[in-house]
């Protein structure tokens, strides 16, 4: 029989919080949290915001390390078309997004662990509503389980 | 050099090839050195070269460790048995030096990181069109029949570069090494001259900064289609980018000296990122995204789908050694 080593994904545990690295533009985005914030409303706390000055400084690289070194997803938030800041970032975060996303599915990593939301700086209900909506499909996806080739190593033998 | 030369056979430096997930291009890049390489043999011994003398595995065995000055490996490492031979290199080895872009970075054999030993053994005996295989007969490590016993080497799920397997202590990148790269590392070697561990021997720039079409590059790239360079007749000296072909020269180290943009071809990016970048495909992803023309998503989309086989692109020499390394395990439901 032939078998594959490189672990299967498992069924989900009832227990498991995926964590999420949050990429939000210094002038939207990251402003929508802190009113979130200053609202106090309730959202699911599976998200690690890291501000940036512009979406359009994320740095494909950044995304992929985020998810090699074991987040569940990846979200970039930003201000919304014609707001930025700097005139144009977004727009090529909004590029960028989109052929990363198409390199992430033929890695295997679904379409719902990558997202991308325009959110102004008084818009934390619907900042509230994305992180939610994207914290609760992560979670029904499960663990990522992306292996390095030297963890790996030891554990692959020939199947005969 | 003349000095070591000089020498008794005995006493000159001890050189080793070796060959694991390769074409072949690599051998033949040293052969490329021509009449150079009466110089190279004249200065050392070359000790193992499976493509070319006939030493053998157990003749590398009783060397001493640390007896070897230098071997160059080129290949992915693919199979049990190229991972054995390169953890014996490294222990008879003072140097290794990881040769070309698959042993760099994992190569085009990396590719195969995208599937898995299942899905390529079912594809390679099993699906394709020309093999007749009803008893479902794939390659084993052991066979025995009637008391005798034939191995194969184990085939793993993962493609990997070089330094995933062994410590290596220079890169040489290319597909395959340029002649005149190899000539200064084999000096470099001789003389003692050498450059920090873990270095790239090849100008630490990108290849814009040594392309004949630099002048021509506009301020602002911007396309409105990607195009493949069989869709139209490309200007022969005009940036390639400029002209919608997607030219990996940006996001791609120097040191070929554009080889193949003077072949009027765009860089496919075979000697790997400079220092600063970790992942050579992310770069030109965002470099690439980024000449979009567009603000509105649908162009967006549609101009983005004329780049039909993004990772093969992007990471065409990189994917064992990109951040994700390989396709994740497939979800069993």
């Amino acid at each position: 029989m032939l078998e594959t080593t490189t672990k299967p994904v498992e069924t989900v545990p009832a227990t498991y919080e995926p964590k999420i690295v949050a990429f939000f533009c210094n002038w939207c985005t990251y402003l929508a949290a802190d009113l979130a914030g200053t609202f106090r409303l309730d959202y699911a706390p599976n998200i690690r915001i890291i501000r940036v000055m512009c979406s359009g400084r994320i740095d494909p690289q950044f995304v992929l390390d985020a998810f090699a070194k074991g987040a569940a997803g990846v979200l970039i938030g930003g201000c919304h078309p014609g707001d930025c800041h700097y005139e144009a970032g977004n727009y090529k975060a909004l590029r960028r997004f989109h052929l990363l996303r198409s390199v992430l599915q033929e890695m295997g990593i679904e379409e719902e662990r990558f997202r991308l939301e325009w959110l102004s700086a008084a818009e934390a209900d619907q900042l509230k509503k994305a992180v939610d909506d994207m914290v609760a499909k992560v979670r029904a996806l499960g663990p990522l389980h992306l292996e390095t080739p030297e963890e790996h190593f030891a554990e692959e033998v020939m199947v005969s | 050099m003349t000095d070591v030369a000089a020498g008794s056979q005995t006493d000159k430096p001890k050189v080793a090839f070796y060959w694991c997930a390769s074409c072949g291009g690599c051998e033949e890049a040293v052969v490329d050195l021509a009449e150079k390489i009466l110089d190279v043999v004249a200065a050392v011994d070359i000790v193992f070269w499976p493509v070319a003398l006939d030493f053998k595995r157990k003749d590398v065995e009783a060397m001493e460790d640390g007896s070897i000055l230098a071997s160059f490996i080129n290949g992915a490492v693919r199979t049990t048995e190229q991972e054995e031979m390169v953890r014996l290199l490294r222990r008879k080895s003072r140097l290794v030096i990881a040769f070309g872009s698959c042993s760099h970075m994992g190569g085009i054999p990396g590719l195969a990181n995208l599937w898995d030993r299942k899905s390529i053994f079912e594809t390679a005996y099993r699906d394709t069109p020309s093999t007749v295989n009803p008893e479902g007969v794939y390659p084993l490590p052991e066979f025995k029949d009637n008391g005798r016993s034939v191995t194969l080497p184990g085939f793993y799920d993962t493609v990997r570069a070089l330094n995933q397997v062994a410590e290596v202590d220079y890169y040489l990148p290319g597909c395959a090494p340029t002649p005149k790269l190899l000539g200064q590392a084999v000096e470099g070697l001789l003389s003692g001259e050498l450059p920090l561990k873990g270095t790239v021997l090849s100008p630490d720039v990108a290849l814009c900064d040594e392309c004949p079409r630099k002048e021509t590059k506009p301020e602002t790239l911007t396309v409105t289609e990607f195009l493949r360079p069989h869709q139209l007749i490309l200007d022969e000296e005009e940036c390639l980018l400029a002209q919608g072909v997607l030219c990996m020269g940006p996001a791609t180290r120097a040191g070929c000296e554009a080889l193949c943009i003077q072949a009027n071809m765009p860089c496919t990016g075979c000697f790997g990122p400079t220092s600063r970048v970790k992942d050579q495909g992310a770069k030109a992803l965002a470099g690439f995204a980024s000449m979009v023309d567009s603000n509105d998503e649908e162009e967006i989309e549609k101009i983005l789908s004329g780049i039909v086989d993004p990772v093969g692109t992007l990471y065409r020499y990189s994917l064992p050694a990109s951040l994700l390394r390989r396709k994740r395990a497939e979800k069993v439901s």
